[in-house]
């Protein structure tokens, strides 16, 4: 369960992001989160695993108010918050296999216990047989597919995806939204945001899916 | 605890790979660091070993009391009382003149020149010993016997070995303002080589970040980092130190045999090669730290 309540976003400067948002989120719906660019989108997936914190009002995440939480709880926050990033922060000094272990590494999971669970969010997304290849050497949707892998490799029950089928063919783009509605099957709660209709209207046709629209910082659902 | 040791493990075998991957840089890190600890090392080790060598060399606190040449056998014997009726005396020990004429003659280059002599020229002595080695009590006494009638002169054989010892401890509060001065340099360069590892692996700290990595993951390779950097530039100081001693020892022979002693530049003892290197490497994770401290902060929400 996710809930925003009267929740404000003041970037310094004064710039608003998000005015006075109220919308609550039901574990495993697939929700879409549309709107034009600079509408408020990215700010709004930014404080659900606190990469930023609200101005205002509070974001409350199973039970917790995140925005006031204290900095060093935040990582375990994080872990069960799988997040696919507009810019998908892949690291390219290292293979597909080495960025799928990265959250477990950093959280200390035993390498062999890491390595069959990487390999099965590998299998998952397709790229089981690409393990060994460097990141750069993919293609866009596979690069896409991995930062998939790396963010449901902790098994999380929240993913979070910020514009996942920008810059993709339409082909890759529909696997993006597949490899989400199978998620969505097994229960994980999925916020995406999206301004692609496309994307929105193929889940639709696969799953039950809610959709909100952001204008200027405000929900207009 | 599992997933902590796990986290430790990976972050020391990183930390080895990273040193590993850049070998040349690491070789002038290590470097810098033994240079720099070779000076307070190698100066702390020079006085370990004289203070060795001083203590070889007898410090009892004892004088001598030479007596006049026409002292008569009871003067001697009331000589002997008084000494021996002084507080805090030990041992007094009668050296004959005729004894100590012997002593000459056995010695292979004194023997012609005593020979040629018409009279023994010796005077006859006391070797007084204290009990306690206060260096005020024993002047005092030598000072004290010195205005006797029939004595001579007083000498306290132990004077220069007080020099030497208040040389090597006025030597010591030196080493430490060295060591206190390149602690800094030391300081200064892991702060400034974690920086820079910072710098270039930002993208894999925000990355991890991200990710859920907690504060203590994100900095624990940084301080394995400094530390080893520490530790190996301690050995070098180590290896400097002994490479220099090895060197000078052929010297130092040579010298030491001109005062007839078999004195070498030896290693220190294991206990204290233990804290060269335990100080180095607690340097360099102070570094590591405060580098950390300051530049992990960018990486906080807002």
């Amino acid at each position: 369960m996710i809930e925003f309540s009267a929740v404000t976003k003041r970037y310094p400067g004064g710039y608003e992001a998000l005015k006075s948002v109220n919308l609550t989120i039901a574990d495993g719906d697939l929700l879409f989160i549309t709107g034009h660019s600079g509408a408020g989108k990215s700010t709004f997936l930014k404080l659900l695993p606190v990469i930023e914190r609200a101005t205002s009002g509070s974001v409350i995440v199973n039970g917790q108010n995140v925005s006031a939480m204290r900095p060093a709880a935040i990582p375990y926050l994080r872990r069960n918050i799988g997040q696919i990033f507009q810019d998908q922060k892949l690291l390219y000094d290292r293979s597909v296999f080495d960025n799928v272990m990265l959250p477990l590494s950093v959280t200390g999971v035993p390498f062999k216990d890491g390595a069959k669970r990487a390999r099965a969010a590998l299998d998952k997304v397709g790229l089981l047989t690409r393990e060994k290849a460097n990141p750069i050497a993919l293609s866009g949707g596979e690069q896409q597919r991995l930062a998939i892998a790396r963010a449901i490799v902790n098994r999380p029950s929240i993913i979070i995806a910020d514009e996942p089928t920008s810059n993709l063919d339409a082909d890759y783009a529909a696997e993006i939204i597949d490899l989400f509605v199978a998620f969505h099957q097994v229960g994980v709660t999925l916020v995406i945001a999206t301004h692609d209709e496309s994307a929105v209207s193929r889940a639709a046709a696969r799953a039950t899916v809610r959709s909100v629209q952001l204008r200027s910082g405000e929900l207009v659902a | 605890m599992k997933a902590w040791l796990t986290l430790h493990w990976m972050a020391f075998l990183g930390t080895v790979a990273k040193l590993a991957a850049t070998p040349f840089a690491t070789l002038l890190n290590v470097l810098v660091i033994g240079v720099a600890l070779a000076l307070p090392a190698g100066a702390y080790t020079l006085l370990v070993n004289l203070q060795q060598a001083v203590r070889n060399v007898s410090s009892d606190p004892e004088f001598s009391a030479f007596l006049a040449l026409d002292v008569k056998k009871d003067e001697v014997a009331d000589l002997d009382r008084r000494l021996r009726a002084l507080p805090g005396v030990a041992r007094v020990e009668f050296r004959s003149r005729e004894a100590a004429l012997a002593e000459f003659r056995q010695h292979p280059s004194m023997g012609d020149v005593i020979a040629a002599l018409d009279k023994n020229p010796l005077p006859d002595a006391f070797i007084v010993r204290l009990t306690d080695t206060n260096a005020e009590d024993l002047d005092r006494l030598a000072e004290k016997v010195r205005g006797w009638a029939n004595v001579e002169h007083v000498q306290v054989d132990s004077a220069w070995v007080r020099r030497v010892a208040a040389a090597v401890g006025l030597g010591r509060v030196a080493v430490l303002i060295l060591a206190g001065l390149l602690s800094v340099a030391l300081l200064a360069v892991t702060f400034n080589t974690i920086r820079l590892q910072i710098l270039t692996q930002r993208e894999e700290i925000a990355v991890s970040k991200l990710l859920g990595a907690t504060n203590g993951t994100i900095r624990r390779p940084f301080y394995y980092f400094g530390a080893l950097l520490g530790v190996l530039g301690g050995g070098a100081a180590l290896g400097i130190v002994y490479g220099a001693f090895y060197l000078l020892n052929h010297s130092v022979a040579q010298f030491a045999a001109l005062y007839a002693s078999d004195f070498r530049l030896g290693a220190l003892p294991p206990e204290d090669m233990a804290s060269i290197l335990g100080f180095a490497a607690a340097l360099g994770l102070a570094g590591a730290w405060l580098s950390v401290s300051q530049h992990l902060r960018e990486f906080e929400p807002r």
